[in-house]
């Protein structure tokens, strides 16, 4: 087969991979770092010729759902999100174990340890593991372009959904691939061929139960001899090195030379026993370096094992917490520092903003010229662009926790007894998860104003359709609001009157009100201008 | 051959093109290329920077270590000296010196100059001031290229080429306009 070499993201690598093995759709809510994985296929040749599904998802549960469906049908699908998106989608995934896979089921989770952009850095592996799920882990932007058809047909064998676990510094990070030329066919339409086992009732979930455990068995000894999984013996045995995805790139840059202590270079779960083992018996001592949170060390250590030769995030040879460097890998080796100049005491930090012209500024300037006026007003914010109004000059926000829970934690705060209780959240993730939530205050009447700050895209990930364009105040009057408190405004310097006037109304309406204020985001206005 | 290169700059200044076009001309030359770089919330006005690595042989990881960087790339003063540890004994910086003030504690000019001005092995000039004069406002990254290219390691016709191969599709003005600003850059780094 010929093969070309470019230069692409890990997330392209794994796009393109999943295209050449035959994907016959992708479903995915946007966030970073997984975005880029979707757009690739949304932008290819072949996947247009094709007309592969890759339309974005409301959520990540509805991905997944729709993913799964797919997959039922005997077609290779994708889900792709980023790690707190596991959260979103948590319940298709644990029960897809269950269901199984027909057709090849690849659910992405792109970690981001380090929390460069992300409340938190939460390790999905530890969801794989839990839902009995099996997953791969790549160590770079080949192995990412590989193992999209090695996980499809793993799937497919096994019959089980299969995670991938992308990190930020594979995801963004670009590299030289061999691609193939050319993509395989797509599957067929094929049915699975137990229908019980998509049917979770507890007869059927109970009989499938016993299976997935002994199936977790059979994939442990597919992890032994998986291509993936290597042991790779060195002449010291004072230390034996267990290292998992891009970790093993930060150990090898430290010896460029070759790695004198024998290695168990990780990239598919569940993890293979014998191989760590054999390391544990041949070798004084284990260091284990793993990007993200130390699973495989708490695996290994136990509760118990206090004082076992074993070393890594845990005893503090590698930081506890944050994403892996050449140099903290270097330090956890006891290899000298290199020498390198001090830290410049000049530079200060240079936080990131909302973009001159965005129309969540005047949102916030609006908001905070009311609220001054009130003692002890609420504001429950939510994940996106208007996260940036928490800092400086707005100081706007009191609360940022997950989408959609502005709205819903305005409610349970009115309901504690809390007036002006004010829910801020964008569009998108208004759809995402904020409809749901406003259901409850509407059929409660609750005492909050929620202001969807409409920017006509997903801004924040790099403005990707939104799935409530043209559609947020009929969503709200469906829900059952009340049409005299659904009220719409331009986001503009010049309405800062009227958009304080109608703030102060509906703050001072006792019961539920939705204002939508809108203004197209300046980035993508631009770019439509740039096309017209 | 070997390269190792922190570009660094304020989120939408460009420094990406700079990484595409010198990735694009390694690739030509059958190097390998790595290269990490930030996307999501740094964007917006914050700080940002994508770490760079070219070499004959195959590259471990996708970040250079501290102490190890060739060349200090910064479409920015202060953006440049952020990421002194990262520098090579004997490596150097190359630098626009317009300063990009988003922050109300920006430290002053002088003092940046003089920091900088101390450092071994700096090219340090005004890009913006050169983009304007040779080219269009936006090209600043293009002179910024062009005054660290003959630190790369890459023949200075790969990357022309490079720029060719990327601007061709928006017309040959502004294919013309890139490589003005870029051989300004080039002339500006040859003869300091």
């Amino acid at each position: 087969m010929n093969t070309t070499r470019k230069i692409l993201l890990g997330d392209e690598a794994l796009a393109l991979g999943a295209i050449n093995a035959g994907l016959s759709g992708v479903y995915a809510y946007p966030g970073t770092p997984s975005t880029e994985i979707t757009e690739f296929i949304q932008g290819d040749k072949t996947a247009r010729e094709r007309k592969l599904h890759s339309h974005w998802s409301s959520n990540e549960k509805t991905a997944m759902e729709e993913a799964l469906g797919m997959s039922f049908c005997g077609k290779r699908a994708m889900v792709c999100m980023k790690h707190v998106g596991m959260n979103v989608c948590a319940d298709p995934f644990v029960n897809s174990a269950f269901t199984g896979a027909n057709g090849g089921l690849i659910v992405v989770a792109a970690d981001d340890p380090s929390m460069h952009s992300s409340q938190n850095e939460q390790d999905s592996r530890f969801y794989a593991d839990f839902a009995f799920v099996p997953a791969l882990e790549p160590s770079d932007q080949q192995e990412a372009y590989d193992m999209a058809a090695y996980g499809f047909e793993l799937s497919e064998r096994v019959r089980m959904p299969l995670m991938m676990r992308l990190v930020t510094r594979l995801s963004h990070s670009r590299a030289v691939v061999e691609v193939a030329d050319e993509a395989m066919p797509e599957k067929a339409l094929r049915y699975p061929d137990d229908t019980d086992q998509w049917v979770l009732m507890p007869g059927n979930s109970k009989r499938r139960y016993p299976v997935v455990l002994r199936l977790w068995e059979e994939l442990e000894a597919e992890s032994e001899v998986s291509p993936f999984n290597r042991y790779i013996d060195g002449p010291d045995h004072s230390l034996g090195i267990i290292v998992s995805g891009i970790a093993y790139n930060y150990l090898m840059e430290n010896y460029p030379d070759g790695c004198p202590y024998p290695v168990v270079k990780i990239s598919q779960y569940p993890l293979p026993r014998k191989m760590l083992r054999r390391l544990y018996d041949e070798c004084d001592h284990l260091l284990i370096i793993e990007e993200g949170q130390p699973f495989i060390e708490q695996k290994l250590r136990g509760l118990l094992c206090d004082d076992c030769n074993i070393s890594g995030r845990f005893d503090g040879k590698l930081p506890r917490t944050g994403e892996l460097t050449p140099d903290s890998v270097r330090r956890a080796l006891g290899l000298p520092e290199i020498e390198a100049p001090e830290a410049s005491r000049q530079v200060v930090r240079r936080p990131p903003a909302l973009c001159q012209g965005c129309g969540h500024r005047d949102v916030f300037h609006a908001l905070n010229d009311v609220l001054a006026g009130y003692g002890s007003a609420k504001v429950f914010g939510d994940i996106g662009c208007y996260t940036l109004g928490w800092l400086s000059p707005f100081n706007a926000i009191d609360t940022v926790v997950d989408m959609g829970a502005s709205i819903t934690m305005a409610k349970g705060a009115a309901d504690a007894g809390q007036h002006p209780a004010v829910a801020v959240i964008g569009d998108s993730t208004f759809t995402h998860s904020g409809m749901t939530g406003l259901l409850d205050a509407i059929n409660e009447n609750s005492h909050i104003t929620v202001i969807i700050s409409d920017n006509l895209t997903t801004g924040m990930t790099g403005g990707q359709d939104s799935q409530g364009t043209g559609k947020l105040e009929d969503i709200c009057l469906g829900l059952g609001a009340d049409p005299a408190h659904v009220r719409t405004i331009d986001s503009l310097p010049k309405n800062h009157q009227a958009m304080m006037d109608m703030f102060r109304e509906e703050i001072e309406y006792p019961g539920l009100s939705v204002i939508v204020s809108r203004r197209e985001c300046i980035q993508t206005a631009r770019r439509h201008a740039k096309k017209a | 051959m070997k390269t190792d290169i922190v570009l660094a700059g304020v989120g939408g200044q460009g420094i990406l093109s700079i990484a595409t076009i010198l990735g694009s001309a390694a690739l030509k030359e059958n190097l390998y290329v790595k290269q990490a770089e930030v996307h999501g919330m740094s964007q917006r006005g914050g700080d940002v920077q994508s770490n760079l690595r070219l070499s004959s042989d195959p590259i471990a990881s996708d970040l250079i270590p501290q102490g190890g960087a060739d060349l200090i790339v910064s479409l920015e003063p202060m953006e440049a000296l952020r990421y002194l540890p990262w520098l090579k004994t004997g490596g150097t910086v190359v630098t626009n010196t317009a300063p990009f003030v988003n922050i109300p504690d920006y430290p002053a000019h002088e003092a940046l100059m003089a920091e900088l001005d101390a450092l071994p092995r700096v090219v340090a000039f005004d890009m913006d001031a050169a983009a304007k004069e040779v080219a269009t406002v936006r090209s600043s990254n293009m002179v910024l290229l062009g005054a660290c290219a003959p630190f790369t390691g890459i023949e200075t016709e790969k990357i022309e080429d490079a720029i060719r191969a990327i601007f061709g599709r928006k017309g040959q003005a502004m294919v013309d306009a890139n490589l003005a600003a870029f051989r300004f850059g080039l002339d500006k780094a040859k003869n300091l």
